[in-house]
């Protein structure tokens, strides 16, 4: 195969991968207020994701590595051009980040709660500005024929990536709900269930939207492949609403996950071999070719990725098993 | 080019930001790694309070080296697009190798490490935080990888109007990687001895839980003393590999204007930047070109020398740093580590005399030698880095060169006022709670316990 194509193939997979993860961490963040009617409630949904989160970043953080060691113009032209968005989201991730670590530090009602809505509007922002960005990489944004981004942060907003942007949150939300289900106990499991419930119908309908869009705004659906994964996408999130019905969690949760990386799929085999669409000439699109690195740094890259990515898999998938059991009050050591 | 100057100043206020926090995270994880093997070895409940105590303060660091180091990251494209299409084939690289290799190992095991201490056995606990410190450093080694690339390149070739890596094994052997990445490290350790010893003084001083801090501020010193000697010695090996490397850096941090056989060390100077000469100069003959070469004579060359040198390989410019932050950020480093040894020695002796509890003298000194270590860490990185003007890659692209030409300056503003209030108040934050716990102390989880039951008030959504 081609290095070029392994290596957006290996960007989708980060993409993929950091979706899936950091989907359920954004939901969880998103639902902390509402779903931890006290302290200790909010403790518990916190340490759900405690032990992961960060690592759960390192997808999103090695995603840009990797766009930029394989894709240097893409990293450029996408980091340059999203300028402002990006800058709102450093400013959430910061905010969540701390926020993570020092709510518990401190005894105060005002500090905590303080921080909590830190972890909300750091979880709500990013997950709302990744459903803006994918959107308009596969819709096409102002490119000029020197690479570079003609528009303004504005532009980056039109309904389409605004209800890409909704779908992106929503979806994550019921995927954090669907996630809680299966770690916290007691009165918590029966809050996150009816919160999937009431999310869970509400993002069918948007997403329904974002795919009806889709197709009307973008060349999505000339891929066969991408237009199987959308749809792939929509059954099995209708299965995963239907497993939560019921009370399926578990099952109900891969469906969730499965339907954000039949999106994330989706959208990268549409765009294939395209990375960003330029909306002012289809010929001045950034490409797997023309936006590459050269082969030796692609040759050199291929290696470590294959031989380290199976390694970390191992010890992240082994995190998840250590910490099987669901978070109870008792053991809220931290 | 208001957006050239908007933007390095963003870049130097989150990465001189940012080091605050990481070398405490490269050395401090390697002590708490040290406490916690104690443990496991000795059985000892004191080291495993140790290892909670040091361990929450590490945490609170940490966080602060991570969330500012996403910032980095993305900063190269947000701001420096042009040099990421320019470096992209080689920069990239490391980078992707750095979250690859060492961002996953180091954020799921400590995860592991501070969710897991009822969960795994002691052992598996401790190699936790080992491959912490491991993957840490490890990140430590590519991003300078990185950075000495752009100091002194290497293995590249110019191809389709960019730098394009030709030989990944010399990028990776580059020896100025090999005199940067010692330094660093060791430079980690130098804070974390410091800190450690620091906080400890504060408790021998006011006599509070002695048989914790005991051993701690013996570990405390002992890491400070045998680290301060080696990071020395290797910004001494740093040093002469620039003399030949990068004559222009080591030109401008001595303020030596005309080259010179033997050359003097000079201790202070007025730099007149304007008509290229120091108005006032004091200095030891022959010195620099001992320390350059080991022997009191060798020529160093000059920076007027270096700058016509210069403008007849790349066409006219201003080819020099600028030459009195280069001089005393030097010094103010050197003279750091310098009484950072010193009071390293010191403490060293009184404890192994046992005296250093009884004399509060020493102690203090201890404790007020806590801004050093970063003082030296950002002098040190703004003398590199500022060295290297006007260059963003030695001899390839300029600065000027490197920066986005699709940001404005408003955005760059509003971005670079919006990171400093932020990093501002997170500083005060972080201080705020380092401060409690030290305050606190080394106690064990009974606070937690007392605010799980009284909880009601913090609800906001009944």
């Amino acid at each position: 195969m081609e290095l070029n194509v392994l290596w957006f193939i290996l960007v989708g997979v980060l993409f993929t991968g950091f979706f899936f993860l950091e989907g359920f961490d954004y939901g969880v963040g998103m639902l902390l207020p509402f779903i931890g009617k006290n302290d200790v409630e909010r403790r518990i949904v916190i340490n759900t994701i405690g032990p992961f989160w960060d690592g759960n970043e390192v997808w999103m953080i090695t995603a840009g590595g990797a766009l930029f060691a394989a894709f240097p113009h893409v990293y450029a032209t996408m980091f340059s051009g999203f300028y402002m968005a990006l800058f709102l989201m450093l400013v959430a991730l910061i905010l969540r980040g701390v926020a993570i670590e020092f709510r518990s530090k401190d005894e105060s009602s005002e500090w905590r709660s303080t921080w909590d809505w830190m972890i909300f509007i750091g979880s709500t922002l990013p997950a709302l500005l990744w459903g803006v960005a994918v959107t308009n990489l596969i819709q096409g944004i102002p490119i000029n024929s020197k690479m570079q981004y003609a528009g303004t942060f504005f532009d980056l907003l039109s309904p389409y990536t605004l209800v890409g942007g909704i779908a992106f949150l929503l979806v994550f939300l019921f995927h954090g709900a669907l996630f809680l289900t299966l770690r916290v106990e007691g009165e918590l499991i029966e809050r996150s269930r009816k919160a999937a419930v009431k999310i869970g119908l509400v993002a069918a309908v948007v997403f329904l939207s974002l795919v009806g869009l889709t197709y009307t705004n973008t060349d999505l659906f000339k891929s066969a492949l991408a237009s199987s994964a959308l749809w792939g996408a929509v059954a099995v999130f209708v299965a995963g609403y239907v497993l939560l019905w019921l009370k399926r969690f578990g099952w109900a949760f891969a469906m969730s996950g499965l339907a954000i990386a039949f999106t994330t799929i989706a959208f990268f085999s549409g765009l294939f071999p395209r990375i960003m669409v330029s909306s002012i000439n289809p010929a001045w699109s950034l490409t797997i070719h023309n936006a590459a690195s050269s082969a030796y740094t692609l040759k050199i890259m291929s290696f470590a990725a294959l031989a380290l990515v199976p390694i970390v898999l191992a010890y992240q998938g082994w995190t998840y098993w250590v910490f099987r059991k669901r978070v109870t009050a008792k053991e809220l050591e931290y | 080019m208001e957006e050239v100057l908007l933007a390095r100043w963003q870049f130097a206020i989150t990465t001189v930001y940012h080091f605050l926090f990481v070398p405490l995270t490269l050395g401090l994880s390697v002590l708490v790694a040290v406490m916690e093997t104690m443990y496991v070895r000795t059985g000892n409940e004191t080291y495993k309070t140790m290892t909670k105590f040091w361990g929450k303060l590490f945490l609170v660091n940490f966080i602060m080296g991570v969330v500012t180091g996403i910032v980095q990251e993305f900063h190269f494209g947000m701001n420096w697009a042009e040099y990421s299409r320019f470096m992209g084939d080689i920069f990239g690289a490391p980078l992707a190798l750095e979250a690859l290799s060492a961002f996953f190992l180091e954020s799921t095991f400590l995860g592991l490490w501070i969710f897991g201490w009822d969960r795994l056995s002691k052992k598996m606990h401790a190699a936790c935080i080992w491959l912490v410190a491991f993957g840490s450093n490890l990140s430590a080694f590519w991003i300078l990888v990185a950075n000495s690339f752009m100091q002194s390149p290497v293995g590249y070739a110019l191809r389709n109007g960019r730098a394009e890596m030709t030989d990944f094994i010399q990028v990776i052997t580059n020896p100025y990687v090999w005199g940067q990445f010692p330094h660093t490290v060791l430079g980690g350790l130098v804070t974390a001895g410091v800190f450690v010893t620091a906080i400890s003084a504060y408790y021998l001083l006011k006599k509070r839980h002695l048989p914790v801090f005991k051993p701690s501020i013996k570990i405390g010193l002992a890491c400070m003393l045998v680290s301060t000697l080696l990071v020395m010695g290797t910004g001494h090996l740093q040093a002469q590999f620039l003399a030949v490397k990068q004559p222009m850096k080591m030109a401008a941090m001595e303020a030596l204007w005309e080259s010179a056989d033997p050359a003097p060390f000079a201790i202070a100077v007025v730099v007149d930047e304007k008509n290229k000469k120091n108005s006032f100069e004091i200095g030891v003959p022959g010195a620099l070109s001992f320390l350059a070469y080991d022997k009191f004579s060798g020529e160093i060359k000059g920076i007027n020398e270096l700058q016509a040198a210069a403008e007849k390989k790349y066409g006219p410019g201003n080819y020099t740093p600028n030459i009195t932050q280069s001089f005393w950020t030097f010094r103010i480093m050197v003279l750091s580590g310098l009484w950072m040894m010193f009071v390293a020695a010191l403490g060293a002796f009184f404890f192994y005399k046992k005296q250093l509890e009884e004399n509060p003298f020493i102690l203090k000194l201890l404790l007020w030698s806590l801004p050093f270590p970063y003082i030296a860490n950002s002098t040190g990185w703004i003398l590199t880095e500022g060295g290297r003007q006007p260059w963003i890659v030695v001899g390839l692209q300029k600065v000027s060169e490197g920066v986005s030409t699709n940001v404005t300056s408003t955005e760059i503003w509003i971005s670079m006022i919006g990171f400093t209030v932020l990093y501002g108040v997170l500083a005060a934050v972080a201080v705020y709670l380092v401060r409690k716990f030290i305050i606190i102390g080394p106690l064990d989880e009974k606070p937690v316990l007392s605010v799980l039951t009284k909880k009601k008030e913090a609800t906001l959504w009944n």
